[in-house]
């Protein structure tokens, strides 16, 4: 079992994924350069990671031009076989344009660039990476986006809600889910999502920044543990 | 037509900004009268900003030595010190005050693209920004533009770039209407033995620009142009730079990848002076010159002139000279990156630059004569003592009315934008990337910053009061020293050095002279005192706001950039009360003593008055005990007393946690000044009542001066009884000031 973290132009969490799966985690993790085609290397057990950045300046769009790159094609592939890919951030912003996660990341709410903690509830405990976390535990975990605002038309809505898509929401530090504990408008106060197949999951709140007892806060890391004992489950 | 055809004389040099004096001389280096091309080089390289020659006499005169600094003061593009486990940290600050008051989101941004850029021509990666921000009145609609357009430029650089922007300070000050300041810092991590030099040694190597193309942006002897000789061309010429974050993200990795092929000798970035500075500077170095075909220098636009190519400030380029016959392995990572990388020409051993166009040899000039510490001027400017500063030795403090509630002047002072929270700012800048920050979850007088692959952590933090330094130069620059290291001491930290930025007047005008003189004298008298040498930074002149029939200079505000280290990370010390029942002490001396403070400018409206009191050994004694009190264990929490005095000093330990405190106040001093006071070198600390023994047995051993205060609270606020109200208001009051502030129309 190993991690792909994939490098686009513009990228800048690549290293923090890296650091957190390999040093913290422990795990095997290679870095994937945008230009490759091919993932013949993974499994379809493994993880590729679409990290948090502004890939391709956010030029355009966010997401946009990434979606384009050639290794999109063959992480599309590989999420069709089967395989697990998580976006964060920017990743999340790049696995909609590219169609892999239904649904938008808009401009936020107030216009600007937000970096700060927020609180998290985990809707759903059947996903790779909420598997650990008990329904009423709320985490802190750090955003840092201006284009975090989740939007999709009603029956995208109605379709996640019915097939329990919605993995993340902000919630206050009590755990309320309210609008006074949305950073940036999402709708319903998504903050992550996965795809029907639960093998492609995007978020915007960035769980690795928040993995280490040296930055504070490890709320961060029963994501990864989930993931990993999602994997071990898969692979048995 | 061709301006290098032009008669060239004194007054064209005059136009160009040269005096008459500097044109004889370069006359004088070239044996002739230079063309337009040499003589636009000479107007930028013997510029304020680049020759530095109002100011370099006085620079020297600053402590430069250090057993950790790994390169002298001004040898490179920054400051280099090793901080152990085989690592160096290289840091900087500098200035983009002017484009920012006339661009401030291109300003800003250009500002931080600048300075990260010093880091990584280095081979070290930026791991952390700092900047310090000088803003007017914050009610007029002007400002609030102002300050909207520097922080989304900086956040929009230093996000997309990812470089957490972990620290700083903003201050609001009317001397700043006109000119705001814009300076950032950026602290870098290289390997040592992986740095790069700026320097065009070995003739024959290859010289490359790599980056963006060359356009018409920034160039300064473009007025000139505009006005006498291209009326038509010179219309669309942008004098205030354009950044790409994007670009210089790429730049960044790719130089970074580059390094490690070992096939550059040196390399520097383009900032002022683009290709001009970049060339002599780094031949200078060497003693060597270079022959550079300008016709091979990538640009946006065609029919560049010679000189606007030598004298474009286009951003996100560098210059590296490479090893002859290895230059295919840095063409690979420069096209890895989709970057350009255009060999333009090689170095040689005349000594001279030598620049062609078009076949034709169109500039020719020594490299030394261009360069600071090589022929660029050097002067020493008169100087006079402020008459201002005999209106500030008359104050009195005894016409100063004490206040009848003291509740209800508390609260008034805290609704002034420089004593609240500052989240409306730094929200919008991304702090964590990189996942080093220790001060997102936990609250220091300076930011951490922890090294991966070690225990350590660095501390940061940019300091710089400048009413003090405007009420005194000499104290007031030793204060912004000592609080810099104050706030290193309070989070844990050893202070290791200093990088300064020097935001002045007209150095012509002998008061402005003044300041900047004995500025300079207090920041070596306290750089020496607390062992931390100044490793390099940057001098901004001619601050001022323009009236009808005046000039004003902004208050001299010498900034102080300080990093220190934290071998062990675990041993970093925090600001906030814990618990309740931790008992709450200050180190230092109380004085009655209001001079300079915000309760002045704000309550009473005066706004000359005395610097603080201060005193640089008893300042050095309490940092020195403070730090064994850190290193014993003893002290549950640190944090210094400064803008707003004691009581705003407590209010910042108490909100984190939302706790309160009750304290007493000291019948000796006037109750104002014992509370807003800014009197210097005094540190609140507290302590768990069962080492309470232990606080005070080594406080009486060691002669420190202290005040036992109270204690910490369940979230009430008492000072001598009299309810002061719950930390909850305090809080949101503190939160929301600057935001209701910016989000509203002008008044």
């Amino acid at each position: 079992m190993k991690f792909g973290v994939v490098v686009f132009p513009g990228s800048n969490c690549d290293d923090d994924m890296v650091h957190v799966l390999g040093e913290v985690m422990g795990q095997e993790v290679k870095k994937i350069w945008h230009k490759e085609t091919s993932l013949d290397d993974f499994e379809t057990t493994d993880c590729i990671v679409l990290p948090g950045g502004f890939s391709y300046g956010d030029y355009l769009r966010a997401g946009a031009i990434a979606r384009f790159s050639p290794i999109m094609q063959a992480v599309i592939e590989f999420a069709n076989r089967g395989g697990l890919v998580w976006g964060i951030c920017n990743g999340f912003q790049i696995l909609c344009e590219a169609g892999l996660l239904p649904g938008v990341l808009l401009r936020n709410a107030n216009q600007q660039f937000i970096c700060k903690n927020v609180h998290l509830k985990a809707m759903s405990s059947h996903s790779p990476v909420t598997k650990l976390i008990p329904g009423n535990q709320v985490l802190k975990i750090p955003i840092a986006h201006a284009e975090g605002r989740y939007f999709a038309s009603d029956e995208v809505l109605e379709s996640l809600q019915a097939n329990d898509q919605i993995l993340f929401k902000y919630c206050t530090p009590e755990g309320e889910i309210n609008a006074a504990a949305n950073p940036n408008g999402a709708l319903h106060n998504i903050a992550g999502i996965c795809n029907a197949g639960r093998n492609v999951v995007g978020m915007m709140p960035h769980p690795e920044r928040a993995s280490e007892s040296v930055l504070g806060n490890t709320d961060g890391r029963i994501l990864f543990e989930s993931l990993l004992n999602a994997q071990v489950m898969a692979g048995a | 037509m061709q301006i290098n055809q032009l008669e060239v004389s004194a007054e064209t040099a005059g136009k160009l900004g040269l005096t008459e004096e500097e044109f004889d001389s370069i006359v004088k280096v070239l044996g002739r009268t230079p063309n337009f091309t040499e003589l636009s080089i000479y107007s930028v390289m013997w510029s304020e900003h680049c020759s530095y020659k109002n100011s370099i006499h006085w620079l020297k005169t600053l402590p430069r030595e250090g057993k950790r600094l790994l390169v002298g003061a001004g040898e490179e593009n920054a400051g280099l010190v090793d901080i152990g486990d085989g690592l160096g940290c290289a840091f900087k600050i500098e200035s983009h005050n002017h484009p920012s008051a006339i661009e401030p989101y291109q300003g800003a941004a250009t500002g931080v693209g600048g300075i990260h850029r010093d880091i990584f021509t280095m081979g070290a990666r930026p791991i952390a920004a700092l900047n310090s921000l000088r803003f007017g009145n914050p009610n007029s609609d002007h400002m609030k533009h102002l300050v909207k357009g520097v922080v989304k430029g900086i956040g929009d650089y230093g996000n997309c770039f990812g470089v957490p922007t972990v620290g700083g300070e903003v201050y609001f000050h009317p001397c700043y209407n006109q000119n705001i300041l814009v300076n950032a810092m950026s602290i870098g991590i290289v390997k040592a033995g992986e740095t790069v030099s700026a320097i065009a040694s070995g003739p024959g190597n290859p010289v490359f620009i790599v980056g963006s193309a060359t356009g018409k942006d920034g160039i300064h002897g473009a007025t000139f142009a505009s006005a006498d000789l291209t009326e038509d061309s010179a219309q669309d010429l942008p004098s205030v730079q354009v950044g790409d974050p994007f670009q210089e993200k790429l730049l960044l990795e790719a130089t970074l990848e580059a390094i490690q092929t070992g096939a550059i000798v040196g390399m520097q970035d383009m900032g002022a002076a683009g290709i001009s500075c970049s060339t002599s500077e780094m031949s200078a170095k060497a003693g060597t010159g270079m022959r550079i075909d300008l016709d091979k220098v990538p640009t946006r636009q065609s029919d560049m002139q010679a000189f606007e190519i030598l004298l474009s400030e286009s951003q996100e380029r560098m210059l590296i000279v490479g090893i002859r016959g290895q230059e295919q392995a840095l063409l690979e990572v420069f096209q890895k990156w989709d970057l350009v990388c255009e060999e333009i020409g090689e170095v040689t051993d005349t000594g001279r630059l030598e620049f062609f166009q078009s076949g034709e040899k169109v500039a020719d000039v020594p490299s030394h004569s261009l360069v600071l510490g090589g022929g660029a001027p050097v002067y020493q400017r008169e100087y006079r003592k402020p008459e201002y500063l005999k209106k500030i030795a008359r104050f009195s403090l005894n016409a100063v009315k004490k206040p009848e509630s003291y509740p209800e002047v508390t609260r008034r002072l805290a609704a002034s934008p420089n004593l609240s929270s500052k989240r409306w700012i730094y929200e919008q800048y991304d702090s964590m990337v990189r996942t080093n920050t220790m001060t997102t979850n936990t609250f220091s007088d300076a930011a951490l910053v922890r090294v991966k692959g070690t225990q350590k952590a660095i501390a940061a933090t940019t300091d710089c009061n400048s009413n003090y330094v405007y009420a005194d130069p000499y104290v007031g620059t030793m204060i912004a020293v000592a609080e810099a290291a104050r706030n290193l001491v309070c989070s844990g930290a050893e202070p290791v050095a200093i990088t300064n930025c020097l935001n002045f007047g007209n150095p012509y005008n002998p008061e402005v002279y003044y300041q900047f003189v004995h500025a300079i004298k207090g920041m070596g008298d306290a750089c020496n005192k607390f062992g931390t040498p100044v490793t390099g930074g940057n001098v901004s002149f001619y601050n001022q706001s323009v009236f009808k029939d005046k000039t004003e200079p902004v208050n001299p505000t010498p900034t102080i950039g300080m990093i220190g280290i934290i071998d062990d990370h675990q041993k970093a010390m925090t600001l906030d009360f814990k618990a309740a029942g931790h008992q709450i002490y200050m180190i230092g001396t109380p004085h009655n003593d209001l001079g300079s403070s915000e309760y002045l400018r704000v309550i009473h409206d005066i706004h000359l008055s005395p610097v603080p009191k201060f005193d640089l050994d008893e300042e050095y004694h309490i940092q020195f005990n403070l730090k064994r009190l850190i290193k014993k264990g003893i002290i549950q929490s640190a944090h210094d007393v400064s803008e707003g005095g004691l009581f705003f000093c407590l209010l910042e330990s108490a909100m984190p946690r939302q706790m309160g405190f009750h304290i007493e106040t000291d019948g000796n001093f006037r109750k104002d000044a014992y509370l807003f006071g800014e009197s210097q070198s005094r540190i609140v600390l507290t302590v768990k009542e069962e080492q309470e023994d232990e606080l005070l047995n080594y406080l009486n051993t060691h002669n420190v001066p202290f005040s036992r205060l109270g204690e910490v609270s369940e979230g009430q606020i008492s000072v001598d009884s009299e309810d002061f109200g719950d930390i909850g208001e305090w809080k949101s009051g503190y939160d929301s000031h600057l935001n209701s502030m910016m989000e509203s129309a002008e008044a």
